[in-house]
């Protein structure tokens, strides 16, 4: 039998307003297993934790209840009372009597009553709570950073001035990211490779950093401080350690017409390409889908030309296994697709392009050297029109486009207007838009500038329809302010297209047991005081993935995200969740049921040699949990018949006396 | 007993990361609903067993709610979608049985909706009042 | 009258006993009377000339039998398996509950086996029951001879048979039947028609005749666990008498789930109910549920398939529709 305290809170009068404390202490005094039972004004207080220490050595208590305010609050703290005191942490339980009694209910007696009730049940689980110990499990000091934007390199290069080793991981064939491909970046003008690539050689540079290009992540397994992760190394055809980046190849190779994606398509490469100039690492990567050599067997012009000997068209995808003890997603985003916003005639005419394509267009190493020019002629467009939230803020076409703001591209489009009537000043700009929304230090001082000192036209209003008839685009729109119907004849139409997460992020979340939202961004831990933890532990998030983010505050939350990495892998052990399921072996089917359910693969099965009464031995396939992988859910207690599985701190028992003293 | 002054008694089963702080929620806006409502902590709804159901039942309950984060936002990522697959079986087996479906419910509550949580409670509480007294599935051993 | 004769299972466990391919026979075994048959082990070709049934009456599944039989010794058991025992079978061995390599599976066809308690209806005093085209001929004490169409003494599960195909064996005898599109759920959906209180007041019926004897867990292929919960003082639902009419329905209600999506339909919970209790419906309830919200599924009918009730998608059913959707069948 247990020898109970209980500690009923007045907090003030936030609980003592509505609840006779008095009486619900007195109540509790005749349950099983009470043996003092008493209130306090504050028992989280200094003298309130005292009180309990001393209740705990003068009445040889086992076990606590605290009737106080939720054990969201203050579980942790009396959990720690318990253990200075002498007593097993998890010997402690709350009545949750404020949030859940005294602050939705306005009538003392009703209060007191189900005051006591829920301090019952918690006497009645305490009365059936066992000493728990949590497990402890050793730190791998290396991190993975899933992602080579701006985001993942800068998280990385955090972590790594920290001494710690980091693994980046990359789809593309270079770092660099989305921000790679932009020409200048708000509010400052600074042209983004200027400041981007420097830090891509510092990625390159830096001992404690490994650069897996052209690799994906295809399995994680394992917990925070261990997790063995796969990682896919695509077959790039080119051996990189031995490949010198001189690029001749990429000038011989005859096959010409690859849509070239990093300039979006906009102009072709060659089936073996780096990406760009400053590409890191900057190797070669040949096309499979385009190189005839791969295809027919027949060409091999850039092995030949190849000094270094680094081509190897017998190369293989490969797999390597390594163990991190954190992992950031930083997965970026993309803009969405403009299939189906077919009233600005994306798909009919050339002239109708995205804002990323703009950036390309206007960058010195893009398509036209730097010259804006119209895709379709090259000749100088003279009008120039921007539609706004094209696929954000899209609450009604929620199949068409995001019900959210995408956050960045009122800011890049005033930076657009404003280079172009900078560089073109006989240009006419129309942005057209529903809201301009500038939040952030010099944002709204940049957009003004555009206004007032470049002559934007800015218009309220949406368009309805862009038609191209005669080399140009007729443009219909409204302009709310002064109820008129516009027509302008453009040249040029740049769409500010949603951004949405990367594909890859959801098969990755899945991976990694993160959640993400109905947008498929990964959810914070908590939305505003752990926003770069994921809510699996050691998992982490820097950038776009997690949701819209311009470039300062990806490189903050970035450098957050490395922090908080930082802080666990210099952490030699971790405590585990003591809260863990387990199988009693003497009731276990092995039917594997329980296997099927758990989300974290911590059940595996093993054959046991039992001893029986008669004397002989019985193998039996039994249940064995991985204290360290599970996460204590419980799933598996329901799906196991036999009620062999069970979970600690919430046995069924425990969960059935509740029950019994709430309806008793 | 007049109908008026009958008091139901509902055992709701909260889960710890969504729908229990959904509650803390509540009392945080002081957002009132009855207090025959009696919060049990689970880590997951995947944690309730039909036992502890049956259980509430048998020992006096008038009507059982499980609350979870909503799907797809489940703290242990499947956990609640157990849950719906568990209780919609469940339910519609005891409704098969004749038992009054208004007494069993699941409802997906998160963190922030704190309002939902109680207005649920509310209208959950208003309903099983109105069934009256659990009747069919009772035990006449544990009555008072 | 079963399409295959008596002599060639008997010659075929002998041949198999002989040649060592296994060390024991499990089969029917006459009880006091023809139509009560049990099942047995037989180690010889004496034993198996002697006791050895084969006939209208041997329902028993055994494939339940096989987990306690396999771990007796190192021996392959020969077993017989019914077309719908052959789902019991193979569930059994999604859940590892018997080692197959210990087993030698005889598939047998099977036209339906008779439920005496039909003929006790109105028949008194049973010495005999022998069969001739189509007619099952009763000879009482009581009663004198009594004729009966066989098809009027299928129990539901035959006359509603889901399925003549074997979906696992070593060896079949005679031929193999097919999946077949029965009525199974016929009887679910009229109650689902009913009103809650008519359904109240035929569920109360028939549950309260409950005498909690066990029988329906004991015989039941999904029911292996080593420890049941209903034996088990810890559980908290343990309870050995219906003492109470919650207590008839608990029991229900928690073994009919804990074998949904486990159970393959085969029908031996009503067969031996000693107060006839058609329990069969409620778990064809769980069966026609799963296979209205989850999509079809037949458990046991491949080995390693993921029931539903431990599987998910993300836009599945909500638990108030699923209530709902009972008021729209209605």
């Amino acid at each position: 039998m247990q020898r109970i305290g209980v500690f009923v809170c007045h907090c003030g009068t936030n609980i003592a307003g509505t609840v006779d404390v008095k009486a619900v202490a007195e109540a509790l005094k005749n349950e099983p297993g009470v043996v003092f039972s008493t209130d306090y004004q504050y028992m989280c207080s200094q003298s309130g934790q005292n009180m309990i220490k001393e209740a705990v050595a003068e009445h040889r208590l086992t076990g606590i209840v605290v009737c106080s305010c939720s054990p969201r609050m203050h579980e942790a703290t009396f959990r720690k009372t318990a253990q200075a005191a002498g007593l097993n942490p998890y010997m402690v339980e709350i009545a949750n009597i404020r949030e859940q009694c005294s602050w939705v209910h306005k009538d003392m007696p009703i209060g007191t009553e189900k005051a006591v009730i829920l301090a019952k049940a918690a006497v009645a689980k305490v009365n059936l709570n066992a000493p728990l110990t949590p497990g402890e499990s050793p730190v791998t000091k290396r991190a993975l950073v899933i992602g080579g934007g701006i985001a993942g390199i800068q998280t990385a290069l955090d972590i790594a001035d920290a001494g710690f080793p980091v693994d980046i991981v990359e789809t593309k064939p270079t770092i660099g990211g989305k921000m790679a491909q932009l020409d200048k970046t708000f509010p400052t003008l600074d042209c983004a490779a200027c400041i981007l690539t420097p830090k891509m050689v510092d990625v390159a540079q830096n001992e404690k950093i490994r650069i897996f290009s052209y690799s994906e992540v295809t399995d994680v397994k394992g917990f925070v401080g261990n997790f063995d992760v796969t990682i896919k190394r695509k077959a790039r055809y080119v051996k990189e350690d031995v490949c010198t980046g001189c690029g001749l190849c990429t000038e011989k190779c005859p096959q010409k017409n690859v849509p070239n994606e990093f300039n979006l398509g906009m102009d072709n490469r060659r089936a073996i390409y780096i990406p760009f100039a400053q590409a890191v690492p900057k190797v070669a990567t040949i096309d499979p889908n385009y190189c005839t050599m791969l295809k027919t067997g027949k060409c091999g012009v850039c092995s030949k030309v190849c000094t270094a000997g680094a081509i190897d068209y017998s190369a293989k995808d490969e797999y390597i296994e390594e163990r991190y003890g954190a992992i950031v997603a930083a997965t970026g985003f993309n803009p969405i697709s403009m299939e189906k916003f077919d009233e600005f005639a994306y798909s009919q005419s050339k002239d109708v392009i995205t804002s990323l394509e703009l950036e390309r267009l206007m960058n010195a190493a893009g398509p036209t050297g730097g010259t804006l020019l119209r895709p379709s002629d090259g000749e100088h467009p003279h009008t120039i029109v921007f539609v706004q939230c094209v696929g954000s803020r899209c609450a009604a076409c929620e199949q068409k486009g995001k019900e959210y703001c995408s956050k960045i591209c009122c800011m890049y489009t005033a930076k657009h207007a404003m280079l172009i009537r900078d560089k073109y000043p006989d240009t006419d700009v129309y942005v057209f838009y529903i809201d301009v929304r500038t939040p952030g230090k010099n944002f709204d001082e940049f957009y003004r500038r555009a206004v007032e000192e470049y002559g934007v036209h800015y218009i309220k209003g949406m368009v309805g329809k862009v038609s191209p008839e005669g080399g140009k685009l007729k443009v219909q729109a409204s302009d709310l302010i002064y109820g008129k119907q516009l027509h302008i004849d453009a040249d040029l139409v740049v769409l500010a297209a949603a951004i949405e997460p990367d594909k890859s992020a959801r098969g990755l979340a899945t991976m990694l047991t993160a959640s993400m939202d109905t947008n498929d961004f990964f959810t914070e831990a908590h939305p505003k005081l752990r926003p770069v933890e994921s809510p699996t532990a050691g998992v982490f998030l820097s950038g776009t993935c997690q949701g819209p983010k311009d470039i300062p505050e990806t490189v903050a939350q970035a450098g957050a995200a490395a922090s908080k990495v930082i802080g666990l892998l210099a952490k030699d052990k971790l405590l585990g969740n003591p809260c863990v399921a387990h199988s009693d072996e003497m009731m276990c089917n092995g039917c594997s049921t329980c296997e099927k359910v758990c989300p974290y693969g911590a059940i595996t099965y093993q054959d046991k040699e039992f001893r029986m009464p008669d004397r002989t031995t019985k193998v039996r396939r039994i249940a064995v949990v991985n204290e360290a992988v599970c996460q204590g859910c419980g799933a598996c207690t329901v799906a196991c018949m036999s009620g062999a599985m069970d979970l600690r701190g919430f046995s069924s028992k425990q969960i059935m006396a509740e029950v019994d003293a709430i309806c008793k | 007993m007049q109908v008026n002054e009958y008091k139901p008694l509902i055992v709701a089963f909260c889960c710890n990361w969504c729908s229990y702080a959904g509650a803390d929620l509540a009392g945080n806006n002081r957002l009132n609903y009855p207090a025959d409502v009696k919060i049990i902590r689970v880590p997951c709804s995947c944690r309730v067993n039909p036992m502890f159901i049956l259980r509430a039942f048998q020992r006096g309950a008038d009507g059982v709610i499980i609350c979870g984060c909503h799907p797809g936002d489940c703290h242990y990522t499947s956990g609640n979608y157990y849950t719906r697959r568990r209780m919609a079986l469940l339910f519609s087996m005891l409704d098969y049985l004749g038992i009054e479906r208004e007494r069993t419910r699941v409802e997906w509550v998160s963190a922030a909706e704190g309002a939902k949580f109680a207005a649920t409670m509310k209208d959950f509480a208003e309903k099983v009042a109105s069934l009256g007294e659990n009747k069919r599935l009772e035990d006449l051993r544990c009555k008072k | 009258m079963q399409e295959i004769k008596r002599e060639v299972l008997v010659n075929k466990a002998k041949e198999l006993l002989s040649d060592g391919t296994v060390d024991r026979v499990l089969g029917w075994k006459r009880g006091e009377f023809d139509y009560d048959v049990t099942p047995g082990v037989f180690r010889s070709a004496e034993e198996l000339d002697s006791g050895f049934v084969w006939g209208d009456f041997c329902g028993a599944n055994f494939s339940k039998y096989l987990v306690k039989e396999t771990a007796k010794g190192e021996g392959r058991v020969l077993v017989f398996l019914k077309p719908c025992d052959t789902y019991s079978f193979n569930q059994l061995l999604t859940e590892h509950r018997f080692d197959r390599e210990k087993v030698y599976a005889l598939g047998v066809p099977c036209n339906g086996m008779l439920d005496i308690s039909r003929i006790k209806e109105s028949a008194e005093g049973i010495v005999s029951v022998c069969e001739e085209d189509g007619k099952v001929t009763a000879d009482t004490l009581y009663d004198g001879k009594k004729t009966f169409d066989r098809d009027a003494l299928l129990p539901d599960r035959c006359s509603n048979c889901k399925s003549k195909k074997h979906v696992a064996y070593d060896e079949l005898l005679g031929s193999d039947g097919e999946v077949l599109d029965s009525g199974r759920f016929d009887e679910v959906e009229k109650l689902e028609k009913m009103t809650a209180d008519e359904r109240f007041a035929f569920w109360q019926g028939e549950l309260s005749r409950c005498i909690r004897c066990n029988a329906c867990r004991d015989v039941c292929p999904a029911c292996t666990c080593e420890k049941c919960v209903f034996d088990n003082p810890d559980s908290g639902v343990e309870n050995k008498a219906a003492a109470d009419s919650f207590e008839e329905k608990m029991f229900h209600i928690i073994r009919a789930f804990h074998v949904a999506g486990r159970c393959t339909d085969c029908g031996e919970c009503s067969r031996v109910c000693p107060q006839h209790i058609p329990l069969h419906l409620l778990n064809r309830k769980f069966i026609k549920d799963i296979d209205e919200f989850y999509g079809e599924y037949q458990a046991g009918a491949e080995v390693g398939s993921r029931a539903p009730v431990v599987n998910y998608t993300t836009d599945d059913i909500e638990p108030s529709q699923a209530v709902e959707r009972g008021e729209q069948n209605a």
